[in-house]
C-alpha cells in the first residue's frame, strides 16, 4: 500500500536576500512498508519528523530524496497527484483548520464535489460516511457547534466520503478531551476493522497504539524502533530516552521488574498484569 | 454564545419566500432597488409599498426583526431628510427662520428619500433573513458565472465569502480568549486616550493575525489534501434548480417592473395633477 | 492568603432561552500553598470557575473573598488582583506576541507600573524558574518548541509574582516527556517558592501525581473535594459524570475482586508497587 525507499526531506530556511541559511533534516533516509488494511502506529515526540513523514503520504510535501510510493503511484509524479489524495485521505490535529462548509453535511461533500462525483452520488456517499462515523445525527448542524472530537469524526467523513484506501490521520486527538480522544479512536479502529481501509495514526499517546497492527518510533527523522506494540512497550527504558511513554500498566510492571518481582517483558493491559499477578502470588 | 452570531441575520421559517431559489431573491433585490430609483410620485411608491408588503407578509418573518436594520441607518436617513428639507429650493416656501427655509419641492423630496432608503433597507432585510449565507453565496457564484468569460474569479470569490463566514465566529472566540489572556496578564483596553488604546490593540491583534495566518495555511493544506482545485471539473451536492414557483415569482417580479414604469409613464404624462 | 468563595454562582444569558447556570453554590476555600487538581469533562463550569477566581468574569450571586477583602467590594482593585492570583490559558500561543521571549515577559510587570529595569529583573527571574536559560531571552517567541512556548507564558504570569497560579490544562499538546518537565517545574515552583497552584487537567494520573487536594466539578456543582486517594475512591461515581479515575486504581480494583487482599486506595505508580509488594511478600 505504502512504500519508502531512502525518504529524505529537508527544510530550508531563507534568510532574507532568498539565499539559503540553513538546512534542517525532518526526514531523514527512512525505509518502511506498509500493507494494506493494517493499522499502523507511529510514535515520536514533537519535532521527530512524523508529520513532515505524514505529509509525503498525501503528496503535500514530496521527497528531496529517495521515494515514497502509494499504491504504487510514485508521489512525485504530477499526474497522479489527485489520485494519490483521493486514495490516502488524511486528518489533521486542529479540528477547526480543516472543516470547510458551514454545514456538516457540506463539508462532507466537498471531497466528493472536488473529484466531480454526480450529485445524486455525493448525497448518497455523504450519508454512509456519516454513518459510518455516527455523525449522521448532526447532519444538518453547523460545525463550530461541535465538540472537538465530532469535528474530528466528520473531519474523518470527510476523508471517508471520497473512498480512500488509506487514511492518515495526523495527532488527531492532541487538542481532544478525553471523551473526545476516545471517540476518534474508537472511529479509526471500526473503520479499519469493518470497512478494511488501512489506518496510519500518528500520534504520542501510548494508549492509543496499544492495539495497533504494527508502531514504528521516530526520532530525529529516523525510524529508530518498529515492530508490534509488545516488542516496542518492552523496552520501557529506551522508549522514556526517546521522550515517550508507556501504558501505566507496562510501566507498573516495569516498576516491579526493578523491583525483583519477575513479571515477564512487554505488559499491555491491566488485565494481562493483574492476570500474571495472581499467578505469581499463587505460586508463592 | 459569540459563536451564536450568525451574520447576515437568517431568520429560519417555511415561508415560500424562504424557499425559493436565492438567485430569485438576489434579482428580485436588485429589480425591487431599481424599481425605487425608477418610481416617481405616489403612484409608483404605492405599488412598491403595495410589493413590500405582500412580500414580507408572505415571508413569515416577525416585522420588528425586519424593521431592526432601519436602527443602523438612523441617522444617515436624519441627515438626508433634514439636508433635502433644507437645501431644496422650491416655489412655495411653507417655512422660514434666517436663511433656513423649507419649500413645498423640499418637503416632497425629503419625504420620497425617506421612504425610497427605508424601502431600500428593508427590501435587502428581507433578502438576508431568508435566505443563508450559504445559499446567498451560491446563488451570486451562479447568477454571476457569465463573468467568468472575462476571467472574472467568480468561483475563488464566492469560495472566500464561505470560507469567511466559516471563519468569523471562530475568530471572533479566539479575539475573546486572546483579549482574556492579555487582561490576564494587566493588560487595559478600555482606559486610556486614543493614542493609549491603540497601543494597548498590539498585543492582541499580533497573536490574532498570527493565528488567522496559520489557520488559513492549515485550512489550505486540508483543502489540498481533500483534492480541491479550484472551480473546473467540480461537481455539486446541492445544485440550484428553478422550480415553477421560481418562475413565477420572475413573472410577478419583471411585471411589478413593468407597472412601476408604466406609473412613473403615466406621471409624466399628467405631472402634478397626481403630484 | 486565602481565596474563599462563598456560595458564587453565575448564570449566563439569564432570562433568556439561552440561559445556562454556568456555576451554582460554589463555596471553597484555598488556604496557602496547596497543589489543588480540578478536574471536571468539558463544560463541566471548571474554566467558568477560575476565571472567577482571577476576577475575569463577575460572579451573578455570591462573594468571593481574597486575603478576606471582598473582591466585588468598593475600592479593590482587580489589577491587583489578577497579578496576585495569576491565570495561564491553555494556549500559549493566545498571549505570546512581543519581539523577544524577555519583552514578552515583562509585559505583565510593565503593566503593573515598574520600570523597565525592574521588570526585566522579574522577567529573568521568572524565566529562570520555568527553566529558560538566559540563551533564549532575544530569541523570538514564535520560533520556540511548543513546550518552551508554554514555559515563557507561564513566565509572563510568574513574572507579576502571584501568589497563587492557576494553569488551564498546561499539557495539552505535548509529548510525554514536554508534559514531565512542566509539571516537575510547577511542582518545584510550589515546594519551593510557596505558591499556591491550581491545576486544571483531564489527565487522571498526572492529577494523582502531582496534587494535595482533588476539586471535582459536574454541571457547575463541586462535586467532590477531598485528597487523591479518598476522591478516587469514588471511582465508579466519576465514571458516570464522564470521568475516569487513574489507571492505578483500575489496576489494584481488580487485583482486589480477583480476591487480592490489597490495599486499593493507591493512586500511583510508586503507591501501586508499594502495595503490591506488600501483598505478594506478605
Amino acid at each position: 500500500m505504502i512504500r519508502a525507499e531512502e525518504l529524505t526531506f529537508e527544510y530550508e530556511r531563507l534568510d532574507e536576500e532568498g539565499n539559503v541559511e540553513s538546512k534542517k533534516r525532518a526526514v531523514d533516509h527512512v525505509n518502511l512498508h506498509i500493507r494494506p488494511g493494517k493499522f499502523i502506529a507511529i510514535l515520536g515526540h514533537n519535532g521527530s519528523g512524523k508529520s513532515t513523514l505524514a505529509k509525503h503520504i498525501n503528496a503535500i510535501l514530496t521527497p528531496t530524496e529517495g521515494t515514497l510510493w502509494v499504491d504504487g503511484m510514485d508521489t512525485t509524479e504530477e499526474d497522479r497527484l489527485w489520485n494519490i489524495r483521493q486514495e490516502a485521505g488524511m486528518v489533521f490535529q486542529n479540528p477547526d483548520n480543516q472543516i470547510i462548509g458551514t454545514v456538516v453535511e457540506e463539508d462532507v461533500g466537498f471531497g466528493p464535489e472536488n473529484l466531480g462525483v454526480p450529485t445524486d452520488e455525493i448525497w448518497e456517499r455523504v450519508e454512509e460516511s456519516l454513518n459510518a462515523v455516527g455523525m449522521l445525527k448532526y447532519r444538518h448542524h453547523s460545525p463550530n457547534k461541535l465538540s472537538g472530537g465530532q469535528k474530528q469524526r466528520v473531519a474523518i467523513a470527510g476523508v471517508m466520503a471520497m473512498h480512500p484506501r488509506c487514511i492518515v490521520l495526523d495527532e488527531p486527538t492532541a487538542m481532544l478531551d478525553p471523551d473526545g480522544r476516545a471517540s476518534v479512536i474508537r472511529t479509526a479502529k471500526k473503520l479499519n476493522q469493518e470497512e478494511g481501509i488501512t489506518i496510519i495514526l500518528i500520534t504520542h499517546y501510548m494508549e492509543e497504539v496499544v492495539e495497533a497492527d504494527h508502531v514504528f518510533v521516530m526520532d530525529d527523522g529516523k525510524v529508530v524502533m518498529e515492530g508490534n506494540p509488545r516488542a516496542i512497550f518492552s523496552q520501557v527504558e529506551e522508549l522514556k530516552r526517546l521522550r515517550l511513554d508507556v501504558p501505566q500498566a507496562t510501566l507498573l510492571a516495569f516498576e516491579l521488574q526493578k523491583r525483583g518481582i519477575p513479571i515477564p517483558d512487554g505488559i499491555l493491559s491491566n488485565e494481562e498484569l493483574v492476570g500474571h499477578l495472581c499467578q505469581l502470588k499463587s505460586k508463592m | 454564545m459569540i459563536r451564536d452570531i450568525t451574520l447576515g441575520q437568517y431568520y429560519p421559517a417555511k415561508s415560500i419566500i424562504h424557499q425559493l431559489d436565492p438567485r430569485v431573491k438576489l434579482v428580485t433585490t436588485m429589480i425591487f432597488i431599481i424599481s425605487l430609483f425608477v418610481a416617481k410620485g405616489i403612484l409608483g411608491y404605492l405599488i412598491a409599498t403595495l410589493f413590500l408588503a405582500m412580500t414580507i407578509r408572505m415571508s413569515k418573518v416577525p416585522f420588528r426583526y425586519i424593521t431592526k436594520g432601519l436602527k443602523a441607518i438612523f441617522m444617515i436617513l436624519m441627515i438626508t431628510v433634514v439636508f433635502n428639507l433644507f437645501l431644496i429650493n422650491g416655489d412655495v416656501v411653507l417655512w422660514r427662520f434666517g436663511f433656513l427655509r423649507i419649500t413645498d419641492k423640499g418637503v416632497r423630496t425629503a419625504f420620497f428619500m425617506a421612504v425610497r432608503l427605508i424601502y431600500l433597507i428593508i427590501g435587502s432585510s428581507i433578502m438576508t433573513l431568508t435566505t443563508t449565507p450559504n445559499d446567498l453565496t451560491d446563488g451570486l457564484e451562479k447568477l454571476l458565472g457569465p463573468l467568468k468569460k472575462i476571467h472574472v474569479p467568480v468561483h475563488e470569490i464566492a469560495m472566500m465569502m464561505s470560507i469567511a463566514l466559516r471563519f468569523i465566529p471562530i475568530l471572533l472566540e479566539e479575539t475573546d480568549k486572546i483579549m482574556k489572556a492579555q487582561i490576564a496578564r494587566g493588560a487595559d483596553f478600555e482606559t486610556g486616550n486614543l493614542i493609549q488604546k491603540a497601543k494597548a490593540m498590539v498585543p492582541l491583534l499580533v497573536p490574532l493575525f498570527i493565528s488567522a495566518f496559520r489557520r488559513a495555511n492549515d485550512l489550505a493544506m486540508a483543502m489540498e489534501a481533500r483534492c480541491y482545485r479550484g472551480g473546473d471539473g467540480r461537481t455539486k451536492m446541492k445544485p440550484l434548480h428553478y422550480e415553477s414557483k421560481d418562475k413565477t415569482a420572475y413573472v410577478v417580479v419583471w411585471g411589478y417592473l413593468g407597472l412601476v414604469v408604466a406609473a412613473a409613464y403615466v406621471q409624466g404624462l399628467y405631472g402634478v395633477a397626481l403630484l | 492568603m486565602s481565596i474563599k468563595v462563598k456560595n458564587v454562582n453565575y448564570i449566563y444569558a439569564e432570562n433568556t432561552a439561552y440561559e445556562i447556570h454556568a456555576l451554582e453554590d460554589i463555596n471553597l476555600e484555598i488556604p496557602d500553598g496547596q497543589f489543588i487538581g480540578l478536574i471536571g469533562h468539558t463544560g463541566s463550569g471548571k474554566s467558568t470557575l477560575v476565571q472567577h477566581l482571577n476576577g475575569l468574569m463577575k460572579a451573578t450571586g455570591g462573594r468571593i473573598y481574597f486575603n478576606g477583602r471582598d473582591i466585588y467590594g468598593e475600592n479593590f482593585s482587580m489589577k491587583e488582583l489578577r497579578s496576585k492570583v495569576g491565570l495561564v490559558f491553555q494556549y500559549p500561543e493566545h498571549q505570546l506576541f512581543e519581539i523577544d521571549v524577555l519583552s514578552d515577559v515583562c509585559f505583565g510587570p510593565r503593566n503593573l507600573g515598574l520600570s523597565r529595569e525592574e521588570a526585566e529583573k522579574k522577567a529573568k527571574e521568572a524565566l529562570r524558574m520555568v527553566g529558560m536559560g538566559e540563551e533564549y531571552d532575544k530569541s523570538s517567541p514564535f520560533e520556540l518548541s511548543g513546550g518552551q512556548k508554554r514555559r515563557v507564558a507561564i513566565a509572563g504570569v510568574l513574572a507579576m509574582e502571584p501568589e497563587v497560579l492557576i494553569l488551564d490544562e498546561p499539557t495539552a499538546g505535548l509529548d510525554p516527556r514536554g508534559r514531565d518537565e512542566i509539571l516537575d517545574q510547577i511542582e518545584k515552583l510550589q515546594k519551593e517558592r510557596g505558591i499556591t497552584v491550581v491545576l486544571v487537567s483531564h489527565s487522571m494520573e498526572d492529577v494523582a501525581r502531582y496534587v494535595d487536594r482533588i476539586i471535582v466539578m459536574n454541571h457547575g456543582r463541586v462535586r467532590f473535594d477531598d485528597t487523591p486517594r479518598e476522591v478516587f475512591r469514588h471511582y465508579k461515581e466519576l465514571e458516570e459524570i464522564g470521568l475516569a479515575a487513574p489507571q492505578m486504581t483500575y489496576v489494584m480494583q481488580e487485583l482486589k475482586e480477583k480476591g487480592a487482599d490489597v490495599d486499593a486506595d493507591a493512586t500511583t505508580i510508586e503507591e501501586a508497587a508499594d502495595a503490591i509488594e506488600r501483598w505478594l511478600k506478605g
